[in-house]
């Protein structure tokens, strides 16, 4: 209950707050939640179930270019939903190959998928756009009636979906299937003489975590607009990951406070030195020496051991 | 009359104004430093590549920008008031390149954004700069300006774009150096843009692209493609772009050797900020190249040229005076000078006193037609496209001479001219 009402109160907080973000702080909060259901996705696979995974840009970007394909002949209302089952068919589709590998092998194979479909992106310019990407005209970004292209409809969809994603994933993670994800991340091979699929367990989890992360990519296309390659390169791999272990893995909220103070880090830095990569990087270095588990990890272990 | 209703709930935005208000009158009433609207600055915004793969673009962009912001505030500033400038570094990433405008419009409050280069991170940041509504100058080349692609509130007056570039020099190389080319290019977006517009001008002029080599945009060597090219190649006409440039160019070299080779015709962008003195590029000697502006200071170069050389920091070889191995992107970063000297135009054309008149300002730089070789375009003359938001100008084809760059061709600005494919007039607001 305690869980629930802390998660309820974020939700709401972030309903408030927007009464009196500045205009620059309110759309950037609204990048944030649609970031934070990538890394929420990303978290499922790795923090949850031990998948370490160097390919979800490929998830987003599949989630992102249906969207932005589909919405060129269809309502946005439709594009959607089928932005959200790309990056889950997507994850799936490669989670049968690549789940027969572990550990590294499964990073390079997971990696090597991304980078076929980044590259499959440059090479069909007429139709993705190539590097260059293409821009989403405002009236196909009509989203049952809402202008995403205006800043009050964009932060309150971000907000739905962040709100829908986050409630599931507490709800995922206190599940029996959510504690057979841990079971595999703790002991795979004790799992297994328990009775489990740990095949079949990891390959929900990765096409669940595909889904989250087509449903960032489909819903940062509608709400910003855009639909471009660079969503599909190893950076947007990288980037889950270090939010995730920013805020702390294997943590319901650790996602969004992870995406949300690496924003920040870099926007803030950035105007201050050509070094902005660097500030993160010794911020990363600081984490893993001083609070391993990232934030909300560290906060669990020093007393709320309640947080899921 | 009609009753009004009044709601009696707070908008997010009045809610804002009020704490905003309430915040100043909370730290002592009105402070001091508000002006009046007249002699307060005008803030522009330059989203620059300072970090990323347009880093060394980004460096000399802002040198220039700095240069004309001095000679700008110097001559009396922007209808006599003060220039600033707010430089926020994109990464040469689309993502950050639209945090960045809104940035610089939210909250710096810049009147107007410029600068950006690389086409992905135009694209990526143009809806949001439609959003915002705010006046995005972009110093791209790319096509998607004139494509009609972007919006009302994206321009490229500072820059011809690359179809107009490849259009203009293609009845020379067709005509000087041989009608049957093979074409060596990036296998993405800026690539295919050379590949479609420049196939279709040779053709035009009854020449022949008799190969098309794109290159993977991973690839890191290139000899395996050289084979590739046809014996009865007469003009190789190469662009790459990239931190493989260099290498590019060398294997090129190394693949020819000291034997007989075809007319080598390439785009500058392939060797922008790389020293054509380089060792392994000694092949060059003899062929020719694509210049927005002559990196190497020519004996006709205008007072305006002159000054503005001078101005960025920049030596007759095209290097930076404060080290000679700092080499300019000389070819496209006239674009900034040129666009801030737009703006300035534009502002005062429209009569611009706040961001309240951002669309006369767009409105006034539609209305432009010729811009006059001189101090505010030390490039050339100029003519702008209103409707496809798109200008053109001279491009200059040079020889590689003893390690420096010869100019031998200009082009005329009627060269690069197409039929328009957008009105972003007709656009609303």
């Amino acid at each position: 209950m305690k869980a629930l009402a802390l998660h309820l109160a974020l939700i709401g907080a972030l309903l408030a707050v927007q009464v009196v973000l500045p205009p620059y702080h309110y759309t950037n909060v609204a990048r944030v939640m649609v970031l934070a259901v990538y890394a929420m996705g990303y978290n499922i696979a790795f923090g949850y179930t031990g998948l370490l995974s160097l390919g979800h840009a490929l998830f987003f970007a599949a989630g992102m270019y249906a969207t932005g394909l589909a919405v060129h002949s269809a309502p946005a209302l439709l594009a959607l939903p089928l932005g959200m089952l790309a990056g889950a068919a997507m994850a799936l589709a490669v989670g049968l190959l690549a789940l027969r590998t572990a550990g590294v092998a499964f990073m390079i194979v997971t990696l090597m998928f991304a980078q076929a479909g980044y590259l499959t992106i440059l090479y069909y310019g007429p139709v993705t756009g190539g590097d260059e990407g293409f821009v989403l005209a405002r009236e196909a970004r009509m989203l049952a009636g809402l202008d995403l292209s205006a800043d009050g409809p964009r932060y309150l969809t971000a907000l739905a979906i962040f709100g829908v994603a986050l409630l599931a994933n507490l709800a995922l993670v206190r599940s029996g299937f959510g504690r057979v994800m841990v079971a595999m991340r703790e002991n795979e091979e004790r799992s297994r003489m328990l009775g489990y699929d740990p095949f079949r367990t990891k390959l929900i989890a990765l096409t669940l975590s595909g889904l989250y992360s087509g449903t960032a990519g489909a819903a940062y296309a509608l709400m910003f607009g855009y639909v471009g390659a660079s969503f599909a390169a190893i950076q947007y791999s990288i980037l889950p990951l270090l939010w995730v272990l920013l805020g702390g893995a294997g943590t319901v909220l650790g996602p969004f406070f992870g995406a949300l103070l690496m924003f920040y880090l870099i926007d803030l830095s950035s105007s201050v030195t050509d070094a902005s990569n660097l500030v993160v990087g010794v911020a990363l270095l600081v984490l893993v020496l001083f609070a391993p588990k990232g934030i909300l990890g560290t906060i669990r272990e020093r007393g709320a051991r309640w947080l899921p | 009359m009609k009753p009004q209703m009044i709601n009696a709930t707070p908008s997010r935005r009045s809610v804002l104004k009020g704490l905003t208000a309430g915040g100043a009158l909370a730290v002592g009433g009105f402070p001091g430093f508000l002006q009046a609207q007249s002699s307060a600055p005008i803030k522009l915004g330059f989203q620059l590549h300072r970090t990323g793969i347009g880093a060394a673009y980004g460096r000399w962009y802002e040198r220039t920008t700095q240069a004309a912001l001095k000679r700008l505030n110097e001559a009396g500033g922007i209808n006599g008031r003060p220039v600033e400038v707010i430089f926020e570094d994109d990464g040469t990433d689309p993502k950050r390149g639209s945090e960045v405008v809104e940035k610089l419009a939210s909250q710096h409050g810049c009147d107007a954004i410029f600068g950006p280069l690389f086409s992905h991170v135009v694209i990526g940041s143009a809806p949001r700069a439609g959003e915002l509504k705010v006046p995005y100058l972009v110093c791209s080349e790319g096509f998607h300006v004139a494509s009609g692609m972007l919006n009302r509130w994206t321009l490229q007056p500072g820059i011809t774009d690359v179809r107009a570039q490849v259009t203009a020099m293609a009845p020379w190389v067709t005509q000087t150096l041989g009608k049957k080319v093979t074409m060596v290019f990036p296998d993405y977006a800026f690539g295919h843009d050379h590949r479609d517009f420049f196939t279709a001008a040779v053709e035009a002029q009854g020449g022949e692209v008799i190969a098309q080599l794109a290159i993977p945009p991973t690839e890191t060597s290139f000899t395996r493609y050289f084979p590739r090219i046809p014996a009865e190649t007469e003009v190789l006409y190469h662009v790459m772009v990239g931190p493989a440039v260099l290498t590019f160019v060398k294997e090129l070299g190394e693949f020819y050797g000291s034997g007989e080779k075809p007319q080598i015709f390439g785009f500058i962008d392939s060797l922008e900020a790389v020293d054509l003195a380089s060792p392994g590029l000694e092949f060059l000697e003899g062929t020719h190249f694509w210049e927005g502006q002559c990196r190497t200071q020519q004996p006709d170069a205008t007072e305006a040229e002159i000054a503005y050389r001078a101005a960025v920091g920049v030596d007759a070889n095209g290097a930076s005076v404060a080290d000679p191995k700092d080499i300019s992107t000389y070819s496209h970063m006239f674009s900034c000078w040129e666009t801030l000297f737009i703006l300035k135009a534009g502002m005062e054309a429209a009569g611009y006193q706040s961001t309240a008149d951002r669309k006369k300002l767009v409105e006034a730089i539609e209305a432009m037609t010729t811009m006059s070789a001189g101090t505010e375009h030390p490039q050339g003359d100029k003519r702008f496209n209103g409707k496809t938001h798109q200008v053109f100008g001279h491009q200059f084809i040079s020889r590689v001479e003893g390690g420096k760059l010869i100019r031998v061709h200009t082009t005329s600005l009627e060269d690069g001219m197409y039929d328009d494919m957008v009105d972003y007039t007709t656009q609303s607001f």
